[in-house]
């Protein structure tokens, strides 16, 4: 099969891409970094001098931490919008904590006999601190920094949903593509990305005093540089900007179409769908590639824009199932079926307006459906057997998800048993071959495209 | 010359030093003797305001030192800790450079300083290049000499110089010191709480208790003028051991002094 296509034709293929986005990861990783030494070692350096400070700054560090990064992300963004700097600023905001605390910890840790031989013999505060506490410190310092880098490299991967580029462009992608080449093509550089960065900061800190002192003028200008990489991209916003998810970039009914078929060349950012809408309605995006269904196409007043050379092959959302569960359960079929031809666009756009807006529970909201259109029933007696339904995580697969369920429940008497935690379209059908669900709600397009994957198109844009 | 003037040190409600005054000559050694807790080490940490006091002054040759740079008159000042406070990430020669680069001695002049300085404590020369850890007890002190009194000070400050050593060590290190010749210029206050060190080393006591000097005058003083109790009962457990050091055999006064002592002492 054409799929048989080697990781290493992808990276070839793709190198342009592949090199752009590693630059713009190292870029990401140094600049938050730098902002977090010159932040976090003044601080660090601050709080030993005045103690009582150092139990609020070292916990509030500390929560910035434990805040899961792509909530941090989603925080970043009604503050700073979308793109770099919300990336930045989160990146930063986790490099902080190992920054300030190990420079505190380092400090505290120098034995203060020394300390108070180095005032005896008439150095001053000033030097003190550089000759004597950040010397002996340094070792100490130099693992924070390289713990603070290791977490911005791999944090980094997710500044690809907030439409900042970096490795995490492919690896998201590749999720959502089903395609693993591509998800590697971004996670191994990610990987060795880190293990090399730690790498050279382990030389650096095993260093000599000596040699450490000609190196440590070197460091600012090396980062600075490594900053460098990441172009921020300014100036461009008199022009159109498109925020496409990254499933969308990398498929033929897609960003290859609108380029190929539509000769639509636009700047493009890549950006998750949970904030793309958003992102639209505040005007930090001027095209989006949003669901034709989405709630939030009416919450936000976009206007849908007509396919009138048909690239986009119709998306019905079609249940998915395991032939062996349907042969199983023969009665499942055409209960399944009860549902066809009964939610055409506008209607699943009204349901997910009332979830996504109104903020109704997806199952109140799938049960008044069923029950208006007739087909709800209180669920049947109990039967042996069990129908596992996943989903992935996005309003309108909730509520199919629960009407599936309603309806199985309702009509054959089957267990049902949700599993909505699954991250995309990769992941539903990769759960579905290895029977770890039996049928979730895919979309016809998806499925003919993605799944099923007609002879391989060259996703390089043409 | 350093004169101390009613000079006192509060820690919240407790006074660690109690309006002490005394006077140090130049050239002279004066051991501030007690045992710990007694104050003298942090009245010691007052002459080089590595402590600052509560009240009172302190004149070294007529300035008052409240009245200048702290960090300049610490330079002017010799430091040893008894536990050395090398620095651990300077090697033997960057140690005792310490004060002359600070000064800003040009490279040349200083080389010659810390060569000059460890021959003169018998420190091997290759010691120049190692680190601190890398030399025993005894070696570290003397290295903490000599960065002492690299940019050759007149004033040497001493806190249990030699306490942390073994006594076999403590012995020949305290033997060197004693033939150093820099050292019998240099105006010196040292702290200890051993009875025998303040007699081989003290030109004068300052006897302290409970941040008071109970009584300060030449070891024979102490030890045959006892102005209190205390101080007769501080000697009184190596009493002969000390009258023995002390005692010129042709201060026939002294003697006879001693042997009443004694006869009154038997009976």
């Amino acid at each position: 099969m054409e799929q048989a296509q080697s990781l290493w034709q992808f990276m070839q293929q793709q190198s342009d891409k592949l090199l752009q986005q590693t630059l713009q990861h190292i870029g990401l990783t140094f600049i938050s970094l730098v902002i977090a030494l010159l932040i976090g070692l003044p601080l660090g350096i601050y709080i030993t001098r005045h103690k009582p400070a150092a139990g609020p700054v070292l916990g509030f560090a500390g929560v910035m931490q434990t805040i899961p990064s792509i909530a941090l992300l989603g925080f970043m963004i009604p503050l700073l919008g979308i793109g770099p700097l919300p990336a930045i600023a989160a990146l930063f905001l986790y490099a902080l904590l190992p920054i300030i605390r190990n420079t505190y910890t380092g400090i505290e840790g120098v034995d203060p006999l020394v300390k108070e031989a180095a005032v005896a013999m008439g150095m001053t505060r000033m030097q003190v601190l550089l000759k004597v506490e950040l010397a002996l410190a340094f070792p100490v310092i130099m693992a924070g920094i390289r713990t603070a880098t290791v977490i911005n490299v791999g944090v980094g991967t997710l500044a690809a949903y907030i439409a900042a580029g970096g490795l995490g462009e492919f690896i998201f992608g590749g999720i959502a593509l089903n395609n693993t080449n591509m998800i590697l093509a971004g996670a191994i550089p990610a990987a060795l990305l880190a293990i090399l960065l730690d790498f050279l900061l382990s030389l650096v800190q095993k260093m000599g005093r000596r040699r450490r002192l000609s190196t440590l003028w070197a460091m600012p200008v090396l980062f600075l540089l490594l900053s460098s990489f990441y172009v921020l991209p300014f100036g461009y916003s008199t022009r159109l900007l498109a925020g496409f998810t990254p499933e969308f970039m990398g498929r033929s009914d897609g960003d290859i179409g609108l380029r190929t078929v539509y000769g639509l060349k636009i700047r493009t950012v890549v950006i998750s769908d949970a904030v793309m809408y958003k992102a639209a309605y505040e005007k930090k995006l001027d095209v989006i590639s949003g669901y034709s269904t989405d709630g939030r196409l009416k919450t936000y007043d976009l206007v849908v824009l007509e396919d009138d050379k048909k690239i986009f092959p119709p998306y019905y959302a079609a249940p998915v199932v395991r032939k062996e569960v349907l042969e199983r359960y023969s009665e499942l079929g055409p209960v399944l079926n009860k549902l066809a031809g009964r939610i055409d666009d506008s209607v699943m756009t009204e349901l997910n307006y009332k979830v996504e807006h109104l903020n109704q529970s997806p199952e109140k909201c799938a049960r008044d459906f069923l029950v208006q259109q007739g087909l709800y029933r209180e669920p049947a007696p109990v039967k042996e057997g069990v129908v596992r339904i996943g989903s992935k995580i996005f309003p309108e697969q909730y509520i199919l998800t629960n009407m599936y369920a309603m309806v199985i429940r309702g009509y054959t008497g089957l267990q049902v048993e949700t599993k909505s935690g699954l991250g995309g379209t990769k992941i539903c059908f990769e759960a579905l071959q290895h029977d770890r669900i039996d049928m979730y709600p895919e979309y016809t397009g998806t499925a003919l495209l993605a799944i099923l994957q007609p002879p391989a198109v060259d996703t390089k844009a043409g | 010359m350093i004169k101390v003037e009613n000079i006192t040190k509060t820690f919240g409600e407790f006074t660690a030093v109690d309006h002490v005054s005394f006077t140090v000559q130049e050239g002279e050694n004066l051991v501030l003797l007690g045992r710990s807790g007694c104050g003298k080490t942090t009245l010691l940490k007052m002459i080089n305001r590595l402590i600052e006091p509560s009240s009172g002054e302190i004149y070294i040759d007529g300035d008052n030192i409240y009245n200048r740079q702290p960090e300049e008159l610490r330079k002017k000042i010799g430091y040893v800790f008894q536990n050395t406070g090398l620095f651990p990430h300077y090697t033997i020669a960057e140690n005792i450079a310490i004060v002359p680069r600070l000064l800003g001695w040009d490279k040349q002049k200083i080389r010659w300083r810390t060569v000059s300085l460890m021959e003169k404590l018998h420190l091997p020369g290759e010691y120049l290049s190692y680190y601190p850890q890398q030399l025993s007890g005894g070696q570290q002190q003397r290295v903490g000499l000599a960065r002492a009194l690299a940019a050759d000070p007149p004033v040497l400050l001493m806190d249990e110089p030699f306490g942390a050593l073994d006594p076999i060590t403590r012995a020949s290190v305290k033997k060197d010191f004693r033939q150093l010749d820099e050292l019998k210029s240099k105006t010196i206050v040292l702290v200890t709480h051993d009875v025998q060190e303040a007699f081989e080393l003290g030109h004068r006591i300052c006897l302290m208790d409970k941040g008071m000097i109970v009584q300060a005058g030449r070891p024979e003083d102490l030890l045959f003028r006892p102005t209190e109790d205390y101080v007769r009962d501080f000697f009184e457990d190596q009493r002969f051991q000390l009258e023995a050091s002390v005692i010129d055999p042709k201060d026939y006064d002294t003697l006879i002094r001693a042997f009443d002592h004694f006869k009154n002492k038997g009976k």
